[in-house]
């Protein structure tokens, strides 16, 4: 068999040869019950951003009882999301995103997706190099980035982060299966170190009894006084927040490749597994551990002050557990611009973009703002999947269009992710809505405007 | 064997959480607490992943 030169080979084809092995529906043997899905969630919600997102709530000045039922109310909004908006979908069509959104964006448009997405995984990756950071350098009396430093602090900063990132980016070469079966083993294990951490240091906050608990917390860890130079968080920070920070997972659909395996769309609710372990006991144990180093938001010391050396090798596992396979991801994304080269030449330069921006600590100083960035670019992608599914046969029109006409560009998607991201621009511009906020103005605007744009390109009712 | 290693697993779990109670309740130092996890740290990652990694492919 002649198989044509790469060079030589479509957009289309390059894309599709690094997913050739799931352009099908998953079969019904395959299809996991709910324990995988359990432990799935569970480990995949607790990593090494836990343990910069606590701190920063503390940093900004968010009162208890605002973020503990932000929390509650937050993650409950996300569980949700996953259960009516990712699963029924996932479970119906039993396709992963790329395979399901190629119908619908044609092959073209879904390469500028996979581009972006990639610079936003090297984005996420550099923040968990820089986490790492903190934890490599702690031995060597490394001096750690403070909450409003933007560029690196000192000559030994860049160092270890350079030599995180080159450790990194050869894990992520050479063994990612290793790395991420790592990172299945230790999800239990850091969860125990959240917890452990925090406890050990209630003491130094001066809760020596469980009743005393409430009034510390609401008096020396989430005081309701913002630090020098950061916004004040209020309940509906928070909420959005923990809903929102996943958007890219659930509202943006990029979840449909984990739960196509589900043998029911109810087991969206089981995401409840990670949201109420991860971001609500997690992120409460890290911002324990960050009131009692009196505000000190590095997470390698933070986490020595509560578990010791165990603490410091945690902070290392669950970033490069994180860093490594969305090093990979990314590099796979990034292969389709470049078919020449061999995948660890293009992992190669995706961990050269990412350890040149984790030397940046503003990277992991404004974790927050960035995750709701990344939440919100690729959201209306997922209100074009939601719109083209449920409501586009309800006013006639066919769905997956681009598929159907062998579109290589849909418009109307384009269209719709870049109106959608302009609107929430102006959104934040003009009335100054908070970037936490944004997703949800965003995918109504998406979801109408894909509707309108789709009644334009079809202006023949077709047959659904 | 795969019950012997889960029992010295969950031991090693443990281990990692259970001084850090006894930390709370005045029982035992910080030091000691420190120790113990680092112990079950290394019971933990000595034993899981022959378990773990044996159960069937997940999504």
């Amino acid at each position: 068999m002649s198989v044509a030169p790469v060079s030589q080979q479509s957009l289309a084809d390059r894309l599709d040869a690094i997913n050739e092995f799931d352009r099908e529906p998953v079969p019904p043997d395959r299809l996991q019950g709910p324990g995988s899905f359990m432990g799935l969630f569970a480990g995949e919600h607790l990593a090494g951003t836990e343990f910069v997102i606590g701190p920063l709530f503390v940093a900004h000045g968010v009162a208890a009882l605002d973020l503990v039922l932000g929390l509650l109310v937050g993650n409950l909004l996300a569980v949700l999301s996953w259960a009516f908006i990712t699963a029924p979908i996932a479970t119906r069509t039993r396709l992963n995103l790329y395979w399901h959104l190629r119908k619908i964006t044609g092959p073209n448009l879904l390469f500028v997706y996979n581009i972006v997405n990639a610079l936003m995984f090297c984005f996420l990756a550099g923040s968990m190099i820089s986490v790492a950071a903190t934890a490599v350098g702690l031995p060597f009396g490394m001096a750690m980035p403070k909450l409003n430093d933007v560029y690196p602090n000192s000559v030994g900063w860049v160092l270890v982060v350079f030599l995180v990132g080159i450790a990194v980016t050869a894990l992520a070469i050479l063994g990612f299966q290793k790395i991420a079966a790592a990172g299945q083993v230790a999800s239990p294990w850091m969860f125990m170190v959240f917890v452990a951490a925090a406890v050990a240091v209630l003491p130094k906050l001066g809760v020596t009894s469980v009743g005393d608990f409430w009034r510390v917390a609401s008096e020396r860890i989430w005081t309701g006084v913002p630090a020098h130079g950061v916004a004040k968080f209020s309940f509906w920070h928070i909420m959005f927040f923990a809903w929102f920070c996943n958007m890219a997972m659930h509202i943006g659909m990029a979840d449909m490749t984990v739960l196509r395996y589900a043998k029911r769309w109810q087991y969206g609710f089981l995401s409840a597994c990670g949201m109420y372990l991860g971001h609500f006991v997690a992120w409460l144990a890290s911002g324990i551990l960050c009131a009692a180093a009196l505000g000190d938001v590095a997470p390698g010391p933070i986490a020595y002050l509560g578990a010791g050396v165990t603490g410091v090798v945690c902070v290392v596992i669950a970033s490069w557990t994180t860093a490594n396979p969305t090093l990979y991801r990314a590099g796979m994304a990034l292969q389709t611009i470049s078919p020449n080269w061999k995948r660890w030449k293009v992992t190669l330069a995706a961990g050269a973009v990412t350890t040149a921006a984790a030397i940046f600590p503003a990277l992991m100083m404004r974790l927050l703002d960035f995750v709701a960035l990344y939440g919100l670019i690729l959201m209306p992608m997922g209100a074009v999947i939601f719109a083209d599914y449920w409501l586009l046969p309800k006013l006639g029109l066919r769905q997956r269009y681009a598929e159907w006409k062998s579109v290589l560009f849909s418009w109307p998607a384009a269209l719709t992710w870049v109106i959608t991201l302009v609107a929430c621009w102006v959104i934040n511009a003009v009335w100054g809505l908070g970037i936490f906020f944004l997703g949800l103005p965003g995918w109504f605007i998406a979801t109408v405007l894909y509707m309108g744009l789709s009644a334009i390109q079809q202006p023949a009712r077709a047959e659904v | 064997m795969r019950t012997a290693l889960k029992l010295i697993s969950f031991a090693g779990l443990g281990l990692t959480v259970v001084p850090s109670f006894l930390v709370f309740v005045g029982r035992i130092t910080w030091d000691t607490h420190a120790a113990l996890m680092l112990v079950g740290t290394v019971l933990w990652f000595a034993s899981a992943p022959f378990w773990m990694l044996e159960t069937k492919p997940r999504a």
